[in-house]
């Protein structure tokens, strides 16, 4: 498996019937491949719709039906679409129940930096930095390291997205939550061991009596 | 409302104004009185729009003829041309949430000073914003966004003026459409009215100045 399947299908067991989940770009938009057939999940796309499905069939898209990158999607039976006040509205007011997103960095207690890096790259925060700030529980889906270099960092140094701790780290090597606001290693992928992660882990993290492997 | 053609409509728009545009990149977005901000080569707009599109599509176009001096949105990551702008300080950009972004002009609308919003707090979105508490708990207070005029785009407008849109093209449109002192239209369909259920309008005919008409 490699390193964003095993985050997204990890992600994907997070998710629970009736939830509604706003998946950001990138490795986020993987999850929706995973979900268990007849869990009955709400995807919400921040453009203004509730019920996104798959990418549609060959001649079947339509160019007023996207999602927020633009790209054509399809909606499912009971969808329901909205303007961008009501959009954000659904967010910032604590009806989406889970976002899952990318990230630049999470430190040891939890701050997450994802939308920009000074004099690098300035793309703007569009919706992430409301969906941090208004969903019920926030998942930060990454990969552990980027370049060699861990991206579970003691402290942020890149510009914060929120001032809330996001509830849930999954990466190709590890799953961490803040239990009192400290990040602890609940899981390691599969064949890892704890030392392993620990060894590519900038943070200082809690490890628990027991650590089990990921399952799916 | 007037109906009108493109041409007639953007004349109406004198170079630096500021302008508001719907659309979510460029889904939704009024093509046509762009392409015809681009043909009468306005000049110094400033922008407020969720996104740079991208280079050729809806306020995208823009870019591509550097006709932007300074833009109100949510990202610009998806247009080389407007970050390449932004960087070589050709344009100034003013970046903010996007759930900010759509309540600031939400508030321009409604007659609203501005809004208290959580989004921000703690990051550099609050760098010059006066904090409020209200039970306990730091707002920021962001402040209402007008325009001098809202180019909007719908799924179909009756004679009156009166608008609905379709899937995820509706966006900002019904929010820009209240919050700028002269609103354009262009529309996917021109209808009778009566076509569009009372109940299924979203935009009321009395905010709609112009329609560009068909042709």
């Amino acid at each position: 498996m490699d390193a964003q399947t095993i985050i997204a299908r990890r992600v994907a067991k997070e998710l629970q019937p009736g939830n509604l989940v706003n998946l950001g770009i990138g490795i986020p938009t993987l999850v929706a491949n995973y979900v268990p057939a007849g869990l009955r999940v709400f995807f919400q796309s921040e453009n203004g719709l509730i019920g996104t499905g798959p990418i549609p069939e060959q001649g079947l898209a339509h160019p007023l039906l996207t999602d927020a990158g633009g790209k054509p999607i399809s909606a499912l039976p009971g969808a329901a679409t909205f303007d961008s006040a009501m959009s954000f509205g659904l967010i910032r007011g604590g009806h989406v129940d889970i976002t899952v997103l990318g990230g630049l960095q999470v430190d040891a207690g939890g701050q997450l930096a994802n939308w920009m890096i000074p004099g690098k790259m300035v793309p703007g925060m569009g919706g992430a930095m409301d969906l941090v700030s208004g969903a019920k529980r926030v998942i930060v889906a990454m990969q552990h390291a980027a370049k060699g270099k861990s991206k579970i960092v003691a402290r942020c140094n890149l510009p914060l997205t929120s001032a809330r701790s996001v509830d849930l780290v999954v990466t190709d090597l590890a799953v961490i939550a803040f239990p009192g606001g400290k990040a602890t290693l609940l899981e390691t992928a599969p064949g890892l061991t704890v030392a392993e992660v620990l060894a590519v882990t900038e943070a200082e993290l809690v490890i628990p009596d027991t650590v089990p492997e990921m399952t799916f | 409302m007037k109906a009108v053609s493109a041409e007639e409509a953007v004349a109406m728009i004198p170079n630096n104004a500021r302008v508001m545009v719907g659309g979510f990149m460029g889904v939704g977005t009024p093509e046509r009185l762009l392409d015809e901000l681009v043909r009468q080569k306005k000049s110094g707009l400033t922008l407020i729009s969720n996104d740079a599109a991208t280079p050729g599509k809806g306020v995208g176009k823009l870019f591509d003829g550097a006709q932007v001096s300074s833009m109100i949105g949510t990202h610009i990551g998806l247009n080389p041309k407007a970050q390449q702008q932004m960087l070589g300080k050709q344009i100034t950009v003013d970046l903010i949430p996007q759930g900010t972004f759509v309540e600031r002009i939400r508030a321009g609308g409604c007659g609203l000073g501005g809004v208290l919003t959580p989004t921000g707090v703690g990051t550099l979105v609050e760098e010059g914003k006066q904090k409020i508490e209200v039970d306990g708990k730091p707002y920021l207070l962001e402040t209402a966004l007008r325009a001098d005029f809202a180019l909007v785009h719908a799924f179909l407008a009756d004679y009156a003026g009166n608008l609905s849109y379709a899937l995820t093209a509706r966006n900002f449109n019904p929010v820009m459409a209240m919050a700028a002192d002269t609103v354009i239209v262009t529309t996917e369909h021109i209808v009778p009215v009566g076509v569009i259920a009372p109940d299924h309008v979203v935009t009321p005919g009395p905010l709609v100045d112009y329609l560009v008409a068909n042709g």
